[in-house]
C-alpha cells in the first residue's frame, strides 16, 4: 500500500505551540527511504513520536514529519544479559510491560512512560537516578539511522562514534532514528522502598541531597515555590531504592483517570496553585516516613491521570527546566525561586533534582553536574514570557542551561550560551532534518 | 501475571502484515501461541516475526504468498502446519478497502475488491475448514475479518460491503454446517472503523473509531467464544441493528 504524507495538526504536551504538518505514519522500516525521498522535494523533515516534548522541539511547522509510532516492534531481547533492541516507536510503557516480569527495568526513566524509545534517545532523557546512572544515552549501544544523504546506517561508539554521540540528545536532527539497542538494569522486584522527608529551605535541601545520594538510587524533591523568606525552597524529598525481593509485576496497562476535555480556563491559577502547594505539603508531611510501593507510583504518579496537561486550559502552559552547575547552584536556585515567588505566577509542579557527573557524550544533552529545577507555568501571555526571560538571565549568569525538550521560547542567545557545542551538532545534522525549535535557536531561515 | 492460555496452540494468519492482524498476533504471542504468518510481502513479515518471538511466541513461521494466486492445497497447508508444530486456528485477515467511486466507474477495481474480500477469502476459508475438520475436528477454529459495511448496502462503500457481506454469509454457513456435522468452529468479525493505514485518508476522531489493539482483544476473545458473528467493538451490533432497520425512504435522505 502506497503510504505517504497527509496534513495533521500536532499539539505538543505544553499545548501552547500547535500547527499543521505533513505527517507520514509508516508501519515498516522498509518504507523509510522512500518517505525521506518524498520529503526531499519540499522543505524539511523531523522524526516524531508520542508528542511529549513540551514546546516546539518535536514540531516542524511548515515542513514534514515521520511518526515512529507505527514502528513499534521489538527486534531482539536477551533476558540473560538485559539487552533490548527495538524499533524507535516502541514506548517505554510497552518496554516495561515486556521486561519487568523478567527482572529488568529501564536504565533510567523520565517521569512519564508515554514516550518512545526514539524520543528518549533524541532528548537523552534522565530520571531520579541521574546521580547513579546518568542519562538514557549512556546505556544506548547502537542506533539505526536513516539519513537523506547516507541512507540506512548503524552508528555506535565503535562505528561512526561522532554521529552516534551527536544522536544522543540530538533532538532527532541527525536523521530518522529507526531502531536502537540499549542495556537494561536488573531488578529483584517491581517494588520500591521510598522515604519521604520534608526540608525547611534550600540550604537543608542541599544538605539532605548530599547525605542521600550515597545511599539512595532514586532521589528527587518537590518544592513549594510559593514560599519565600526563610522558607524559600522548602519542600519534600523522595528518596528510594528498589526493594531486595518481592513480586515482579509490570504496571497495569492504560490510565486510571483521564481529563476528558479541556476546561475553558486554566485550573492552575495563583489561588489554586497556593492551595495545591499548601495542601500537597500538608498531605506529604502527614505521610512522612517510609512506604513500599510499586514503581508506577514511585516513578510515574502523573501517568495515572491521562491528559493532565489539559488542566492548564485552552492556552496551555510552559514548562521551564534548567540546571546550574555546582559552583553557582545554590545562588541560582535561590534567585529563581525568589523571582517566581515575587511574580505571583507560582508553579504547581516544581521538581528539584541534582544531576551527577556522568555524561552520555551527547553534544547538547541536558546533563550535570549540578542541580536541575523544573517548573510549570500556565500560559498567561506576555507576563509569563517576561518572567521566563528574567529566569533566563539568572540561568545564563550562573553558567547553566535550559532543557530543550521542555522549551518553546528561549532565545537563541540563551540556548547558545547553555550549549556551546551546538555547532558540532549542526555539523552532524542531516541536511534535510530540522525542527521549529532548531530554526528558532540557531536563527536558521 | 502472564496469561499462557494459548500455549501449545498454533494459529495461521492470512494477510498477517495488516495492522489488525499484527495486533491480533501480538495478543496471541503474549499468551504463548505459535504463529504461522502469510502475506504478500515476506520482507515485512520478518520484522513482525522477530517481534512476536520477543513477546513470547514459541515458534513463528513466515511465508510470502499472493493469496489471490496461490491455491490452498492440502499439501501447502500441511507444509505450513509442520513449520509451527501444527495449527488449530486460522484468521483470514487479508482485505482491500479500495475506493467506492472508482469501483463504480472501473470494473477492474470492482473486480479487485470482490476478488480479495470475497472470492479469495471464501476459497481459503472453505479449504481451511476442510483441512481443520480433518486435523482437529470440532476443536478447530476458522475466523475471518468481515465488516459492518456488509450489514446494509450504503452509497459510501457498497462494493466493499457486498464482498464482506458475502463473506459473512459464507462464514455463518460454515458455522451452521459445523454445528450439524462436527467441523471447526467458524467466526466472522464485523468490525467498525479502525484507525489503520488502510483508513489513513479518512478524517478520524470521535467515539466510533477503535484502535487495532482494541479490536485485537475482541478478536482473540471471539476465537474462544461461542458466537459465529462478533461485532468489534461490541456497540456496532446495536448501531448496525438500527441502520438495518431504517426504512428505505429514510436512508435515501442520508449520505453515508
Amino acid at each position: 500500500m502506497a503510504l505517504s504524507y497527509h496534513d495533521q495538526v500536532l499539539t505538543p504536551w505544553g499545548r501552547v505551540h500547535t500547527g499543521a504538518v505533513r505527517i507520514a505514519r509508516p508501519r515498516s522500516q522498509s518504507e523509510l527511504p522512500d518517505l525521506i525521498g518524498q520529503a526531499q522535494t519540499g522543505g524539511s523533515l523531523l522524526g516524531v513520536g508520542l508528542h511529549r516534548s513540551y514546546g516546539d522541539s518535536g514540531l516542524n511547522l511548515g515542513g514534514a514529519a515521520i511518526s515512529s509510532r507505527g514502528l513499534d516492534r521489538f527486534i531482539a531481547f536477551d533476558p540473560d544479559h538485559g539487552v533490548l533492541r527495538a524499533e524507535a516507536g516502541v514506548s517505554l510503557d510497552e518496554i516495561l510491560r515486556l521486561v519487568v516480569p523478567r527482572g529488568w527495568f529501564l536504565p533510567t526513566t523520565p517521569g512519564t512512560r508515554f514516550v518512545t524509545l526514539g524520543g528518549a534517545i533524541a532528548n537523552d532523557v534522565h530520571g531520579k537516578n541521574h546521580h547513579r546512572s546518568g542519562s538514557f544515552g549512556r546505556h544506548v549501544r547502537r542506533i539505526g539511522l536513516v539519513r537523506s544523504d547516507r541512507g540506512t546506517i548503524e552508528v555506535s561508539p565503535e562505528r561512526d562514534p561522532d554521529l552516534f554521540r551527536a544522536t544522543l540528545g540530538g533532538l532527532g536532527l541527525t536523521g530518522f532514528i529507526a531502531w536502537a539497542e540499549f542495556a537494561l538494569a536488573p531488578i529483584a522486584t517491581s517494588e520500591v522502598i521510598e522515604e519521604t522527608i520534608p526540608f525547611a529551605n534550600l540550604a537543608e535541601f542541599f544538605r539532605l541531597t548530599e547525605e542521600s545520594e550515597g545511599q539512595f538510587e532514586h532521589v528527587s524533591s518537590w518544592v513549594d515555590c510559593t514560599a519565600g523568606g526563610r522558607s524559600l525552597g522548602r519542600g519534600v524529598m523522595f528518596r528510594g531504592n528498589w526493594a531486595g525481593s518481592g513480586p515482579l509485576h509490570a504496571h497495569a496497562p492504560g490510565v486510571k483517570l483521564s481529563v476528558p476535555f479541556t476546561p475553558p480556563l486554566s485550573l492552575m491559577n495563583p489561588l489554586t496553585v497556593q492551595i495545591l502547594n499548601a495542601s500537597y505539603g500538608v498531605l506529604l508531611s502527614l505521610r512522612r516516613g517510609t512506604v513500599r510501593t510499586h514503581y508506577s507510583n514511585a516513578f510515574y504518579p502523573l501517568d495515572a491521570i491521562g491528559g493532565w496537561n489539559r488542566l492548564y486550559g485552552p492556552k496551555g502552559f510552559y514548562q521551564y527546566q534548567f540546571m546550574a552547575p555546582p559552583q553557582t547552584q545554590e545562588g541560582a536556585m535561590a534567585q529563581v525561586l525568589t523571582e517566581i515567588a515575587a511574580s505571583g505566577q507560582g508553579s504547581f509542579l516544581s521538581v528539584l533534582k541534582s544531576l551527577g557527573p556522568l555524561r552520555s557524550g551527547g553534544l547538547i544533552s541536558f546533563e550535570g553536574p549540578g542541580v536541575s529545577l523544573a517548573l510549570d507555568f500556565p500560559n498567561r501571555g506576555a507576563a509569563t514570557l517576561q518572567l521566563l526571560d528574567r529566569l533566563d538571565r539568572i540561568v545564563m549568569q550562573a553558567g547553566g542551561k535550559i532543557y530543550p525538550a521542555k522549551d518553546g521560547r528561549m532565545s537563541a542567545t540563551a540556548f547558545q550560551s547553555g550549549y556551546p557545542q551546538w555547532r558540532q551538532l549542526e555539523a552532524q545534522r542531516d541536511p534535510l532534518f530540522s525542527s521549529s525549535f532548531w530554526r528558532r535557536v540557531t536563527h536558521e531561515r | 501475571m502472564s496469561d499462557n492460555s494459548w500455549r501449545g496452540r498454533g494459529v495461521l494468519i492470512l494477510g498477517a502484515a495488516s495492522a489488525i492482524a499484527e495486533a491480533t498476533a501480538r495478543e496471541l504471542a503474549t499468551r504463548g501461541a505459535s504463529l504461522a504468518l502469510i502475506a504478500r510481502d515476506a520482507g515485512r513479515l520478518d520484522a513482525i516475526a522477530a517481534d512476536l518471538k520477543v513477546r513470547g511466541a514459541p515458534k513463528v513461521a513466515v511465508r510470502g504468498l499472493d493469496l489471490l494466486e496461490a491455491e490452498p492445497t492440502d499439501a501447502l497447508l500441511q507444509e505450513i502446519a509442520d513449520e509451527v508444530g501444527g495449527f488449530d486456528t486460522v484468521l483470514i485477515a487479508h482485505g482491500l478497502l479500495g475506493d467506492q467511486e472508482q469501483a463504480e466507474q472501473d470494473g477492474a477495481h470492482a473486480a479487485a475488491l470482490i476478488d480479495v474480500n470475497f472470492t479469495s477469502a471464501a476459497l481459503w476459508a472453505l479449504a481451511l475448514a476442510r483441512f481443520l475438520e480433518r486435523t482437529h475436528g470440532p476443536n478447530g477454529v476458522v475466523a475471518a475479518i468481515g465488516s459492518v459495511a456488509g450489514d446494509r448496502g450504503r452509497a459510501s462503500n457498497f462494493v466493499y460491503g457486498a464482498a464482506k457481506g458475502g463473506l459473512a454469509v459464507l462464514m455463518q454457513g460454515l458455522a451452521h454446517r459445523s454445528a450439524l456435522k462436527g467441523g471447526p468452529k467458524a467466526v466472522v468479525y464485523k468490525l467498525g472503523f479502525v484507525d489503520t493505514p488502510m483508513t489513513a485518508d479518512i478524517p478520524k476522531g470521535g467515539p466510533l473509531w477503535a484502535t487495532p489493539e482494541t479490536v485485537a482483544k475482541v478478536i482473540v476473545k471471539g476465537l474462544n467464544g461461542k458466537s459465529a458473528i462478533v461485532y468489534g467493538p461490541w456497540f456496532w451490533r446495536y448501531v448496525m441493528l438500527i441502520i438495518r432497520l431504517l426504512p428505505q425512504p429514510v436512508i435515501a435522505k442520508v449520505n453515508f
